[in-house]
């Protein structure tokens, strides 16, 4: 296997044991917050779906974008890195404007166990998407220069394998965090 | 230059390579070999700030209701000799041979990803720094080396000592990751031809192994650090039973990953080991399979078994069951290594130089760390003796008496090929029989400490029979101890200076590192021939007399 490939592979093995911590964090603690703010009383289902198509469907788009690069079309890659930056963007807006409007009903990290572990999960997966969109933007730079990234460079798969895993890891979170308040 | 060089041998010092001339060429190093050795170098001066720090408390020990240091300033000491002991002298000296010496051995140019490598040693350095600067900032942490919450929270630990010992574990942490990430890409991706994964020397698939271990068992300590962190800083409630908060999720995390992290300590000890003892044997390593599957069955069986450091926080008893069986099933693969050096002894042409020496110290104290370990898992046994300075001995035994006995034995054994000296093997005796006498000295009589009651992390006790006398022994040869270290040093030091030339194999070994000069040119080797067997080098030497000499691992 390319040695690129490789070492993404590893890394992420290892931060599914991180993010399988802090989701495992969130269930023992499910039932233990006390008073106030819950799942159930404080997220917003319909308006979270919404953003979550956005950041499944950049999976896909970033598909394309790897298929482009596979076949050496220069244009494709970039028409795609775009499109996933844009979905990636999307989502984490959304996710601000969520946080905006839990914040302002004072449901904040410290305020209960409901709010502790609901915003350091969802909060390292957002970070974990905003340092995806940093590569994505520099590969799309290079992408854009044409002496800059070389058909065959394995970055674009690679940077895709990293783009993948943070989206399955928001599947796994919006079932436990999201879906499982509400069944 | 021997017929098997591999490589021009005009390098017969450091000071040959005009690359690794001027202090910017290894500040801005990407080199593995000069990235190596500053991980050994820092690892050192750590293991000498530790010691220190460990004397003062054994003064303080001397005699029963001492006053020479206050309590609060011992609770700092343990913790911040704990803590540097194994992130910052054991970890990073391990890795540091690690980073050395898996590409050289595998025939490489160097590391899969060297700037990464690069910066795993970067982060250790200025992690190790950030937690030695809380000293200025306002006082050490001093809630002990695996800092249980909720001691570590902000009502019970006001000043800033946890904060900076949970910052700088985190970015060592991430540092320890990403050299782990590159040990594992490393060997499987560079492997010169003919290497087949059944080829590869034991020391490096010991440090392959660990790579795994690293890259999963750090994880857990992060996702605690960052929740302690929260809970300190943004005032989040993951560890305050208070409001609704729980202090075991702490002792889970931590633990997930210190049962592994006890393994990531010892396994390239072991590959250290596996090398050095058929070299000075003159035999083949017995069992090379079973030395590798029970590597692997280390590494596996050590997610399993961490609960065996809360047997005394009133687990249900389904659970105290099964995490005792497991915790003595993995005991098994640990025996069989043992049994194996053993029969690589047996019969064999042992030459004691001083790897050797060290080598057999380690089996030998090993083996009693090991036995101390077992006795935990029996737990009524536990339920007596934890928390005791029989858990101080057990430590000591297994982490100084087995992983730093041998990383003394890696020294000497592979000094010459970094320096390109040898180190005086006069010296190395003397430095072997104080170490040897000095440690047993000082950690034997802790295990009957132990039994009598003494309990650890207390800065003095009262006058009870024995406790003063026993005490008083450990002390004094705690010095013989540290005497030793210092001959290590200053044997490291002098030969380094006046020692003589080493060659390109001065042990007659077979693995690669020794088909190139020493110390290696900054490329390594000028090429690579295809490997045919687990020793290439003794295949190369032995050439003309038997043609591919060697089967084994076809
Ligand atoms: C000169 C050699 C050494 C001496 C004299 C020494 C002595 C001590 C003493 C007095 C304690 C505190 C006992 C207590 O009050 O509970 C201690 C704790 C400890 N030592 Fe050492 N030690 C030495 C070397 C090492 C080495 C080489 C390692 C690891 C590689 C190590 C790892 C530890 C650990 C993990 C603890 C537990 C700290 C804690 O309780 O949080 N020590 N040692
Ligand atoms: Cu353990």
């Amino acid at each position: 296997m390319e040695r690129n490939k490789m070492g993404m592979l590893t890394f992420v093995a290892s931060e599914a044991v991180f993010f399988a911590l802090l989701i495992a964090a969130y269930i023992f603690y499910h039932r233990r917050g006390g008073e106030g703010p819950t799942a159930a009383n404080s997220l917003d289902l319909v308006k979270t779906s919404i953003f979550t198509v956005a950041l499944l469907s950049s999976s896909v788009t970033m598909h394309f974008a790897v298929h482009s690069a596979k076949a050496k079309k220069s244009r494709g890659v970039g028409v795609w890195l775009f499109a996933t930056i844009v979905l990636g963007a999307i989502f984490l807006i959304g996710q601000g404007t969520e946080y905006l409007g839990l914040i302002r009903e004072h449901v904040t990290i410290s305020r209960n166990l409901f709010g502790t572990t609901f915003f350091t999960l969802t909060g390292f997966h957002g970070f974990h998407v905003a340092i995806g969109l940093v590569m994505l933007l520099i590969l799309l730079g290079l992408a854009m220069n044409p002496r800059g990234l070389h058909p065959d460079s394995p970055a674009v798969e690679v940077i895709s394998i990293y783009w993948h895993f943070v989206d399955v890891v928001w599947i796994a979170v919006f079932s436990v965090v999201y879906l499982w308040a509400f069944v | 230059m021997s017929e098997a060089s591999q490589s021009h041998a005009t390098i017969t010092s450091l000071a040959d390579i005009k690359e690794y001339r001027g202090l910017l060429s290894w500040v801005a190093s990407i080199d593995h070999k000069q990235i190596g050795i500053m991980y050994v170098v820092s690892a050192y001066f750590f293991l000498f700030v530790g010691v220190v720090e460990a004397l003062i408390m054994r003064l303080q020990l001397i005699r029963p209701n001492n006053h020479l240091i206050s309590p609060e300033t011992y609770d700092q000491l343990f913790t911040m000799h704990g803590t540097t002991m194994v992130f910052l002298m054991a970890m990073p000296l391990l890795f540091g041979f690690s980073v050395y010496l898996v590409p050289l051995m595998i025939g490489a140019r160097d590391m899969a990803f060297p700037r990464l490598n690069a910066l795993g040693f970067w982060l250790y350095f200025f992690g190790a720094l950030m937690l030695y600067f809380s000293f200025m900032a306002g006082g050490a942490p001093a809630a002990g080396w695996f800092g249980y919450a909720p001691l570590t929270e902000k009502s019970y630990s006001f000043d800033h000592g946890i904060d900076y010992w949970a910052l700088s574990l985190l970015v060592m942490g991430a540092g320890s990751v990403a050299t782990g990430i590159n040990l594992i890409v490393t060997v499987l991706t560079l492997r010169a031809p003919g290497m087949t994964l059944r080829r590869l020397p034991l020391f490096v698939w010991m440090v392959f192994i660990n790579g795994i271990l690293v890259v999963l068992a750090m994880p857990p300590l992060n996702a605690a650090l960052v929740m302690i962190l929260a809970d300190r800083l943004l005032n989040t409630h993951f560890f305050t039973p208070a409001t609704g908060g729980s202090a075991l999720m702490w002792q889970n995390y931590f633990w997930m990953f210190g049962h592994p992290e006890v393994y990531i300590l010892v396994l390239p000890a072991f590959g250290v080991i596996s090398e050095v003892i058929p070299v000075f044997s003159r035999k083949v390593m017995y069992g090379y399979g079973l030395m590798a599957t029970s590597t692997v069955a280390i590494a596996f069986l050590s997610f399993g078994v961490w609960l065996h450091h809360m047997f005394a926080t009133g687990l249900g008893f389904a659970i105290l069951y099964l995490f005792a069986a497991s915790s003595m099933l993995i005991a098994v693969p640990t025996g069989i290594k043992i049994f194996n050096w053993i029969a690589t002894m047996w019969g064999g042409t042992i030459r004691f130089s001083t790897p050797m020496l060290f080598a057999t110290a380690f089996l030998i104290q090993f083996t009693i760390g090991g036995l101390s370990g077992i006795t935990f898992a029996a737990i009524p046994l536990d339920w007596q003796l934890t928390d005791s300075y029989f858990v101080v001995a057990h430590i000591h035994y297994v982490l100084l008496g087995g992983t730093v006995f041998a990383m003394i034995a890696g020294t000497y054994y592979w000094f010459p090929k970094v320096t390109g000296r040898m180190m005086s093997e006069r010296v190395g005796r003397w430095n072997f029989w104080l170490l040897v006498i000095g440690f047993n000295g000082t950690f034997a009589v802790l295990h009957i400490l132990g039994v009598l009651g003494m309990p650890r992390r207390v800065y003095t006790y009262p006058d009870v029979p024995y406790f003063g006398l026993l005490h008083a022994i450990s002390t004094y040869f705690a010095f013989v101890l540290v005497l030793g270290l210092l001959v290590f040093v200053a044997n490291m030091i002098w030969s380094l200076l006046r020692g003589k030339v080493a060659g390109d194999d001065p042990w007659d070994a077979w693995t690669l590192e020794w088909a190139t000069s020493s110390p290696p040119p900054p490329e390594n080797f000028e090429r690579v021939r295809t490997i045919h067997g687990r020793r290439p080098l003794w295949d190369l030497k032995h050439a003309a007399v038997a043609p591919a000499a060697t089967k084994e691992g076809r």
